[in-house]
């Protein structure tokens, strides 16, 4: 079973339209909801009136900040994002007020009745200029949300001992999650006054504090539950609890069930985005290509609120260097409010920019020095035993060396660089080859506790109802924990029943984030199932006259494990445990193995275990017209075990693909606050014909602190592309984009074109 | 506004109702004759999630008037299977990993029937070309892509003219 690729649990409604998620809810007496959003980027809240809104019929309730009866703000580390302005807009995704009514339409109508009286305040767009002196202040306290830092040796030292110091900047854009199905809540009140949300949620329990500290409830009177979930990567957190909040609150006046929805405009203008950010490297190097020191600025725009600036920037901080062995480093990163779209989580978190930087950085390096980008590579990456850029020694197996190799072995690298090199002298078309390795630290790390639990339950004909707080967004959780269910008790998959996520169900077990869910929530899925099985070896012991250690279960059998036809049936086992009087309910907690982070010094152990891996891409570039075609992708990763290939490689391929988008296409873009992008005409994400062949390569080296010595996935394959293509980019047409997205203005060009207004507002 | 009356077959049933002539297809589908398998995801046209099949060709459901469509055709998620016995594709979709959070999964299975329906055996380059309109975020393309092709290489019986 652990290996297998078992067909997904939750296949079979996909496929046929049965899987009902948050649009599909339909609620007896349901009232649809509709928010006016603010007018400025930044200004203050004079008058809200809301009298002509409150008049038109089948309007049945008009709500502003006053109306909140707890408080009117939340975070979760800095409590600053009001989902119902109080008395200031911050950006154009703010609401001041939200309507209630019979249907979207009157709501639509009222909503554009609502008049508001602001006193426009000076606003600041760039990050940069956020942080200087005199800038306008966004939160009271100053615009920086944070600064990390990393220290290790002496960088002055190291830029002495470097035959070559090189200077470089880089940025990357805004970029928006665009899952295909927009958010969603319906809120209700249940006779015992819990209040219900129901919708698109990503991490449940972070909405749940978000709710009832917004509506003054008990954390046990609100119940947070998640519909079938049309794609999240990240996305569907902040602006989650935003929509609960104000679609509890509807609830909660009127008494009826409220269905609060984001047009895919509204998702475009009001949802969280991927940082930009603004990176300069320095970095000291000798002839011969080692790596004396590096010293690193970045500057992240976080937007109008902080949202997880601080743990995605501390992320950044940790990676900064990639996985290089430098013996003097200094990293400093600073996240700013602006008044844009304010940034959160997005599938890679603070590293797809990150290592956009330094793996172009990397070429670049060895360009100056004559070097092969990969021989380059090998001479500096980090391996077994090292020690990391935050001063961690790395006690697990160090694959990045491993993956380089078997990304390029697998694309013919050397071969294609000889070869493109030479054709494209003669060539229209240029073709390049380019790579992009990385490290990346698992599950959450430092930045917080780290715990999450598991409920087995098995019924009395022996079928298993599974319960974890973490939830399924379209990467397979349900299908991997059903399978680690399964092999632990022995039987086949289509016994266990994965619950659907509920907060009433299970403690607080942490968000669904940081590709944590295998290695945390997988080993807390065994634990329990474990349990569960010894208490039916308990239970058969005395019938097969055997130790219940001698036990094990197989093939829907309890038997001696050196002895099987000495077996009890499964169902017989429970049978016999429930006569006994026995408990078959087990829960497992899982706590991360301890790590930690010294804040001040810029140091620590900043995670339990790393991934390791690499991404080839091989390109073709029209430098007429600047078009990139992407060919074909080799995407090496090293996952510790693949407990599901194929849901690994699910992983591989959309992750590529994202990475594509973010590398060539995808840019939100913002003039002064406003959102010039808002459908997806003009937010163009790749089609079938923009991604390539994708070859996935799973790696294994089993890890010691992952169920069967599995690691994680989900993230770091966002990570690579982007630079990979830059560096292919580089090969083909021999022009270096520092910038994303690498578009046809700025391959032809070398710079961006300044648009011209593509909308009227 | 007054409403008007509309005569359609969907999913091989026949159905006279009486609709707002500004009634989206979509909206007739998932709104009056519950059939939520049928997404929205931009309303504009762009993303593929409410394809259907109207008379054989899948079109976006967004874009069309319910009162277009009256006395003709329409196929939607729920009508492809054969009770429980799944269409081939949507197997297909199973058996290669092609499914993540599914919200694309409707629509790109219906575009992918429509071509099987005019073009049996596709390459993949047209079997690209003609999921181009159906967005998915999730899967990079690559499994759904193997998907229609181990679906078009199926025993060619009469199934894909159930459409
Ligand atoms: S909802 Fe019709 S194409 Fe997007
Ligand atoms: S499976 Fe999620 S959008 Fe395609």
């Amino acid at each position: 079973m652990i290996g297998l690729s078992p067909l997904r649990v939750d296949g079979r409604e996909k496929v046929t339209g049965a899987a009902r998620y948050g649009q599909d809810l339909k609620l007896a007496g349901m009232l649809y909801a509709k928010v006016k959003h603010a007018e400025y980027p930044h200004a203050e809240i004079l008058k809200i009136d809301t009298a002509r809104a409150k008049k038109i019929k089948g309007v049945a309730a008009v709500l502003t900040a006053a109306d909140v009866p707890g408080n009117t703000a939340f975070g979760a580390v800095i409590v600053d994002n009001q989902p119902l302005a109080e008395d200031r807009v911050r950006y154009l995704g703010d609401a001041v007020a939200v309507v209630a009514a019979e249907t979207a339409e009157i709501a639509e109508k009222a909503a554009a009745a609502i008049k508001v009286k602001y006193r426009e305040l000076p606003a600041v767009f760039d990050p940069r200029e956020a942080l200087e002196p005199g800038a306008p202040e966004i939160h009271e306290g100053g615009n920086q949300i944070n600064h990390h830092k990393t220290r290790k040796g002496d960088v002055a030292e190291g830029f002495r001992q470097a035959d070559l110091v090189i200077e470089r900047s880089y940025s990357t854009q805004r970029v928006d999650h665009t899952y295909i199905e927009t958010e969603v809540v319906v809120a209700s009140l249940d006779h015992d006054g819990t209040l219900t949300v129901e919708g698109s949620h990503q991490n449940i329990f972070s909405i749940r504090a978000a709710v009832a500290s917004f509506l003054g409830l008990p954390l046990s009177r609100v119940r947070i539950v998640q519909a079938a979930l049309g794609g999240s990567f990240g996305g569907k957190d902040d602006c989650m609890s935003v929509l609960s909040c104000r679609a509890g609150l509807l609830a909660l006046k009127t008494g009826r069930p409220v269905m609060l929805s984001n047009s895919r405009e509204s998702s475009l203008i009001e949802s969280y985005k991927r940082h930009p950010y603004f990176l300069d490297y320095k970095v000291g190097v000798k002839r011969d290509g080692t790596l004396t020191a590096m010293e690193i600025k970045v500057v992240a725009d976080g937007g109008a609120y902080a949202s997880m600036t601080p743990f995605v920037t501390w992320r950044s901080v940790v990676h900064a260097t990639g996985p290089y062995r430098v013996p003097n480093v200094k990293t400093d990163i600073y996240g700013a409010y602006t008044n844009n779209t304010y940034t959160g989580a997005f599938r890679g978190f603070g590293s797809p920019q990150i290592t956009f930087a330094y793996e172009s950085l990397m070429d670049e390096i060895a360009g100056e020095l004559k070097l092969e980008p990969l021989e380059f590579r090998m001479n500096n990456i980090l391996r077994d035993g090292e020690i990391t850029a935050t001063g961690q020694k790395l006690d697990h197996t160090v694959s990045v060396g491993q993956a380089l190799q078997a990304a390029t072995s697998a694309a013919g690298w050397e071969e294609k660089r000889r070869r493109f090199s030479e054709e494209n002298r003669t060539r229209l078309l240029k073709r390049g080859i380019g790579l992009a390795c990385s490290y990346r630290g698992v599950a959450l790390g430092a930045e917080g506790v780290d715990a999450t639990g598991a409920i087995v339950r098995i019924q009395s004909d022996g079928s298993i109802d599974l319960t974890t707080g973490l939830v399924e967004m379209g990467q397979g959780l349900k299908t991997v924990f059903s399978q680690i269910a399964a092999h632990e008790l022995g039987v086949p998959v289509e016994r266990v029943q994965y619950r659907r996520t509920d907060t009433s169900t299970i403690v607080d077990g942490g968000p669904t984030v940081a590709s944590r869910s295998t290695i945390m929530g997988g080993a807390a899925v065994r634990k329990a199932a474990i349990a569960a099985r010894e208490k039916l070896c308990a239970a058969a012991a005395g019938e097969l006259g055997a130790d219940p250690a001698e036990l094990t279960a197989v093939g829907e059998k309890i038997m001696v494990a050196s002895d099987p036809d000495r077996a009890i049936d499964f169902t017989g086992a429970v049978a016999l445990a429930l006569a006994a009087g026995m408990n078959l309910s087990s829960f497992a907690w899982h706590v991360s193995p301890p790590i930690w982070w010294d804040e001040e010094a810029g140091k620590g152990n900043a995670y339990f275990t790393y991934v390791y891996a690499c991404q080839v891409a091989e390109i073709e570039v029209d430098p007429e017209t600047g078009k990139i075609n992407v060919l074909e992708v080799w995407a090496a990763h090293d996952v510790g075990k693949a407990i599901n290939p194929e849901a690994v490689r699910g992983q591989i391929c959309g992750g590529v693909a994202t990475a594509i988008g973010y590398g060539t296409l995808e840019e939100v873009e913002l003039v002064e606050g406003v959102t010039k992008t808002v459908n997806l005409d003009e937010y163009l994400i790749p089609t079938a014909m923009d991604v390539g062949k994708i070859h996935s390569i799973i790696l294994e080296n089993p890890d010691k602190y992952g169920p069967y010595g599995a690691k994680c996935i989900a993230e770091p394959t966002a990570e690579l592309c982007a630079p990979a293509i830059a560096n292919a980019v580089a090969h083909a047409a021999g022009k270096r984009i520092r910038d994303l997205p690498l578009n046809l203005e700025r391959i032809v060009l070398g710079h961006k074109l300044v648009k011209k207004q593509r909308r009227a507002r | 506004m007054k409403k008007i009356k509309l005569d359609i077959t969907v999913n091989g049933v026949k159905h006279s109702l009486k609709v707002d002539p500004n009634l989206r297809l979509l909206d007739l589908l998932r709104e009056e004759l519950d059939l939520t398998g049928t997404k929205e995801g931009c309303g504009i046209g762009e993303c593929g999630a409410c394809t259907v099949i109207l008379d054989g060709k899948a079109v976006n459901s967004c874009l069309i008037l319910a009162g277009q469509c009256a006395g003709r055709e329409i196929v939607t998620i729920e009508g492809l299977s054969d009770g429980e016995k799944l269409h081939p594709l949507q197997q297909a979709f199973l058996d290669h990993g092609a499914v993540q959070c599914g919200f694309c999964t409707p629509g790109m299975i219906l575009s992918a029937a429509a071509l099987l329906h005019a073009n049996p055996a596709p390459t993949e380059d047209e079997i690209r070309v003609a999921i181009s309109g159906n967005l998915c975020r999730c899967t990079g393309y690559t499994q759904i892509v193997e998907a229609v092709q181990a679906a078009a290489g199926k025993d060619k019986g009469d199934w894909w003219l159930q459409i």
